[in-house]
């Protein structure tokens, strides 16, 4: 029965979110507060709906029942549980109820927060968001239902992809889902300012804190998600511009953009119709990301099923939204009041070229992940567009732009001193090429390239503590680590998100000497990779609670002395015929060493393919730190109060505060 | 099952409130006295905000600029909202009450109406839960213990997937619950594990065949080849061999093998109608061969039932044209072809010289070939 209800409630939420859309429409026609009122018990009450949804299709998960057909095609009885928990969203029903909970998550949270956006935006915000969810709801009760009813049901569960029998999926997608459906909300206010023909810095000052925790969650979502294809696909790969990454990677740029486009509205008024169109294309990313994923346009591990319905129902609503939105755009964009015109040197400028970078960056994963279905969907050639188009289109718009970072966060804003600027950052770019050099030196004759990234890494590292430290300054040391203490967290924020892009660079340039070697071995045998050696110790077989496995133990030695001992091993799912390889890793400081198991023979032999990635864990650290700079940001109590900030950093450096500290009316 | 609908009255009445709770209360206007929960306005908003800065730069969390620069924007902002009456003139008044009671009733009747018309459409309040430990119970207590055996082999097998044993046991129960996928995946199993045996290579086999609907695939065709090898006189084999000569149209090949098999086998045996009929529908050189496997006997004498009282209510009181079509073919299907042609010309005199009445039948008589079909067209 609570599975029906499950059901029921599911129905619930779409006749709730239709009356949220409504409401908003009335009430701006006749301007009754009462009717917009609505919108906020209607976003919670949906919200509560599409969570007990959610929570009667785990309860039928976790307790196998098998005449709901979702549980019979995506789990075992046999299953650990917390993969019977996982699997709710491993699977494309599943994971579609996993998206609209989270959208009417943050519907009710934008709903709660009553002092921090204006009533009339926040209505109308949430008229949009209900819009999005109706949309999405009547779509997963129509073509993709996760309460479909078997009768008789079967004895035994289909199981779930053994690929996704694993902790990521507990991780990955809900953080990846925050990311994609949290720009949901930016787009919601995007509309509704368009809806309202206003918006102003208060606009931008609502919209930010959004903006900021989806693209936290994104940036988490996905280092996760690269994490986990690092060490289940067994290739030592951790990004390989497929275009399911692709489809999270241009949301990411997108709304990186955002970010940073809302900071320039919010302080200097300006950049409004980019901004607006930027939260338009940020969610309309998300949205293709979802049909390119969802569809079975692309065939992945991410497309469950292919149907065409469901193929045809997600175009449609991509139709609907982005044509919708942009058709909107075209019509009321000309009537937002624009901004003043800014100096090229200055913050505002350098944002400027953040976005422009990063658009274009966007725009070539756009390109390099289309054109190849358009091509095939057009003359049915077939062609790969790989990392060399990558690497050669979006590494010069990348290098650049990181390049600019700490400039950007230097300048001023209104009129920046390039001269003086450079001066500051002089220190962290001589210390930047000395560790260049260092590295060129240390390992000579090998990679260039790494090197150069190493440099490039340690100068985005160092700029951004040369930003802390300028900034906090003072005669003594004392009241400098007082005055760093009393930053504003947004600072803190800034500063800490950029690092970790610098770390991240620095992985993914230490990638360049990774080694890597690949042999069949007997027990006893050895092979080695960079200072590492792995000795096979044994083949053993062992049970799981659904599978059993073949696992190579191997002792890893550095000059004779073990340092550690792997266990790479191939799982055999009996309940699915399927066979999945399981790496080994043995984490050393930051670098890891990595093993993953190919062909046994019948001898006792084992193919062994043996990674040494120096560095490698940089890469995903370096995404979390990002993200930590993003939350910390977030927890700046300006943010909360809606309050326009005067930067301390005018303060500082030239007397009295000027006029246009208070952003302009 | 009115628990579960009073459950859903249940729900729909709640959400409805949830929506109908705010219209019950007074909207704020500027002179709402503080502390009072009431239903946002613009300049409440404001209000708000300004109270709120007030409490962080007492409590330190904002400094004193900061604080004076967000209180200088949040009045700005007031200001300008309260010099909008427009906002808020819908407020108040004869023409709100009305439009607050059409909102009512929009949600009154919108929120019920699309989620049962919704769930009507997809649910299934019938069904109770299942869960598995409860279903397993449930069949034991039954005395239905093919499910419960089921399971356990299962659960047996995933702890030790090496048990060919096990899968061979489970393999044909499989293929008896219809879970053809599930009934190869065990016999290849069982194979693998415990080596070839013509005996499970032709089961495995059959359920190949059963899996492509009664077509005998060519993967099925290399499980009965090896089964041969290792026995050349198993009788399986060698009659999907012929089923699968019928069905490539090559009837002479079909037939020397059917007959091959009828006339080596021992009269008793249980399969012997089969083949005989299968060479019966040969030489009968009409119907097309079964898309489903053959027929067990029980079904076989059911389906008589069904023809022998359809033919005694035709020849007592006659028919449609349909209905005499359906009988021939019947006939014809069941290999019967002199009872078939007797049909055929009772048909043709029950059904007059109206060559539109008689057009179904004499379509079945020239689809399956039967007697001077040609001869008696008018």
């Amino acid at each position: 029965m609570l599975i029906e209800v499950g059901h029921y409630a599911l129905a619930l939420a779409l006749a709730l979110s239709l009356t949220q859309m409504v409401m908003p429409v009335w009430a701006s026609r006749t301007g009754d507060p009462v009717l917009r009122s609505i919108t906020v018990p209607a976003a919670l009450a949906t919200f509560a709906c599409i969570a007990f949804a959610f929570g009667a299709l785990t309860y039928a998960h976790v307790t196998s029942d098998f005449s709901v057909q979702n549980v019979v095609e995506n789990s075992h009885s046999m299953k650990p549980l917390i993969y019977k928990i996982s699997g709710v969203w491993g699977n494309h029903e599943g994971s579609m109820l996993l998206w609209v909970l989270i959208l009417a998550l943050f519907g009710a949270v934008v709903a709660l927060a009553r002092n921090s956006v204006p009533p009339i935006l926040r209505a109308n915000t949430l008229g949009v968001q209900a819009a999005i969810t109706a949309v999405f709801l009547l779509f997963i009760l129509v073509t993709s239902n996760p309460f479909s009813r078997l009768n008789p049901a079967p004895v035994e569960g289909r199981d779930l992809n053994p690929l996704l029998q694993d902790p990521g999926l507990a991780i990955h997608p809900p953080l990846l889902y925050l990311g994609y459906v949290g720009f949901s909300i930016s787009f919601a206010f995007a509309i509704a300012a368009l809806i309202e023909g206003r918006i102003d810095a208060a606009w931008a000052r609502a919209v930010r804190p959004w903006t900021l925790a989806a693209w936290c969650f994104l940036t988490v979502g996905i280092a996760m998600g690269s994490y986990w294809a690092y060490y289940e696909l067994g290739w030592g790969g951790w990004w390989f511009w497929d275009p399911v990454e692709n489809a999270s990677l241009m949301p990411w740029l997108a709304g990186t953009a955002l970010v940073h486009s809302t900071v320039v509205m919010e302080k200097r008024d300006a950049l409004k119709v980019w901004t607006v169109l930027l939260a338009i294309l940020t969610f309309s990313l998300s949205l293709l990301g979802t049909f390119l994923v969802r569809s079975g346009v692309l065939t992945s591990v991410h497309t469950f099923a292919t149907d065409p319905t469901r193929g045809t129902f997600i175009l449609g609503i991509l139709v609907l939204f982005i044509g919708g939105s942009l058709a909107l755009y075209a019509w009321r964009a000309p009537t937002l009041r624009q901004g003043g015109l800014f100096a090229p040197i200055s913050r505002e400028g350098a944002l400027v070229m953040n976005n422009l970078f990063l658009s274009a960056a966007c725009a070539t994963v756009l390109v390099g992940t289309l054109y190849p279905l358009a091509l095939e969907s057009l003359t049915g050639e077939k062609i790969s567009v790989g990392p060399p188009f990558f690497n050669l289109t979006f590494l010069p718009l990348a290098v650049p732009l990181l390049l600019v970072v700490p400039f950007g966060q230097t300048l001023a804003w209104k009129r920046g001193d390039l001269a003086a600027a450079s001066q500051r950052l002089f220190i962290g770019f001589a210390l930047a090429l000395a560790i260049t050099l260092l590295a060129i030196a240390v390992t000579w004759g090998g990679p260039v390239g790494a090197p150069l990234g190493i440099g490039l890494g340690a100068y985005l590292i160092l700029g951004a503590a040369l930003e802390i430290v300028t900034r906090a300054r003072g005669k003594t040391v004392g009241l400098s680590l007082r005055r760093a203490a009393g930053l504003p967290r947004s600072a803190w924020g800034t500063a800490l998100a950029h690092a970790g892009v610098g770390i991240t660079v620095i992985g993914i340039a230490a990638q360049a000497w990774s080694v890597e070697s690949l042999a069949t071995i007997q027990r006893g045998g050895e092979l080695r990779a960079g200072p590492y050696v792995a000795v096979l110790e044994g083949v053993l077989p062992r049970t799981g609670p659904n599978y059993t496995e073949t696992v190579a133990h191997l002792t890893i030695r550095e000059g004779g002395d073990p340092v550690g001992v792997i266990e790479p091993g191939k799982r055999f799912y009996a309940s699915r015929n399927m066979s999945v390889s399981e790496a080994g890793l043995l984490t050393l400081g930051v670098s890891q060493v990595y093993a993953s198991v190919g062909e046994t023979g019948t001898d006792g032999s084992v193919g062994i393919r043996l990674y040494y990635k120096p560095l490698v864990l940089l890469i995903w650290l370096g995404a979390v730190v990002m993200a930590l700079g993003g939350g910390l940001s977030l927890t700046d109590r300006r943010f909360r109060v809606g309050a326009p900030a005067l930067r301390p950093a005018v303060r500082d450096t030239a007397g009295p505060v000027p006029p246009h500290s208070v952003p302009a009316e | 099952m009115t628990a579960i609908w009073f459950i859903f009255a249940l729900m729909t009445g709640l959400a409805v409130l949830a929506l109908l709770w705010p219209m019950s209360r007074r909207p704020a206007l500027a002179t709402v006295p503080e502390g009072e929960a009431r239903i946002a306005t613009e300049t409440g908003f404001y209000r708000d905000q300004l109270r709120e800065i007030d409490r962080d730069a007492a409590r330190g969390l904002l400094a004193a600029p900061e604080a004076e620069a967000a209180r200088a924007e949040a009045a700005r902002r007031l200001l300008r909202a309260s010099r909008e009456p427009g906002r808020t003139a819908g407020a108040m008044g004869e023409p709100a009450l009305r439009r607050r009671r059409a909102a009512s009733a929009f949600a009154l009747s919108t929120v019920p109406l699309v989620a049962l018309l919704v769930y009507g459409m997809y649910g299934s309040p019938d069904l109770p839960a299942q869960p598995q430990a409860e279903r397993l119970a449930h069949a034991r207590a039954a005395g239905n213990d093919l499910a419960a055996a089921v399971a356990q082999i299962e659960a047996h097998l995933a702890k030790a997937p090496e048990d060919g044993r096990g899968w061979t046991v489970l393999a044909p129960v499989y293929l008896r619950l219809g879970r053809t996928e599930d009934a190869i995946k065990a016999y290849e199993n069982s194979l693998r594990i415990l080596g070839e045996d013509a005996g499970r290579l032709a089961d495995y086999g059959e359920a190949l065949v059963a899996a492509s609907d009664g077509v005998v695939s060519s993967k099925a065709r290399d499980a009965f080849e090896r089964a041969l090898r290792q026995d050349a006189r198993a009788v399986k084999p060698q009659f999907y061999f012929a089923r699968a000569a019928e069905q490539d149209g090559d009837r002479d090949k079909a037939r020397a093998r059917y007959a091959a098999l009828a006339s080596a086998a021992p009269p008793e045996a249980p399969w012997l109608p089969m083949v005989r009929d299968s060479l019966a529908r040969l030489d009968g050189t009409a119907p097309p061969p079964p898309s489903k496997p053959a027929m067990g006997e029980e079904q076989r004498s059911m389906v008589r039932g069904m023809v022998e009282g359809l033919a005694q209510r035709l020849a007592a009181q006659g028919g449609t044209p349909e209905e005499w079509a359906r009988l021939v073919r019947s006939y014809g299907v069941l290999g019967e072809r002199p009872k078939a042609e007797e049909t055929l010309a009772q048909a043709r005199a029950a059904l007059g010289s109206d060559a539109g009445k008689r057009a179904p039948v004499e379509e079945v008589a020239r689809e399956m070939g039967l007697g001077a079909a040609t001869a008696a067209a008018p």
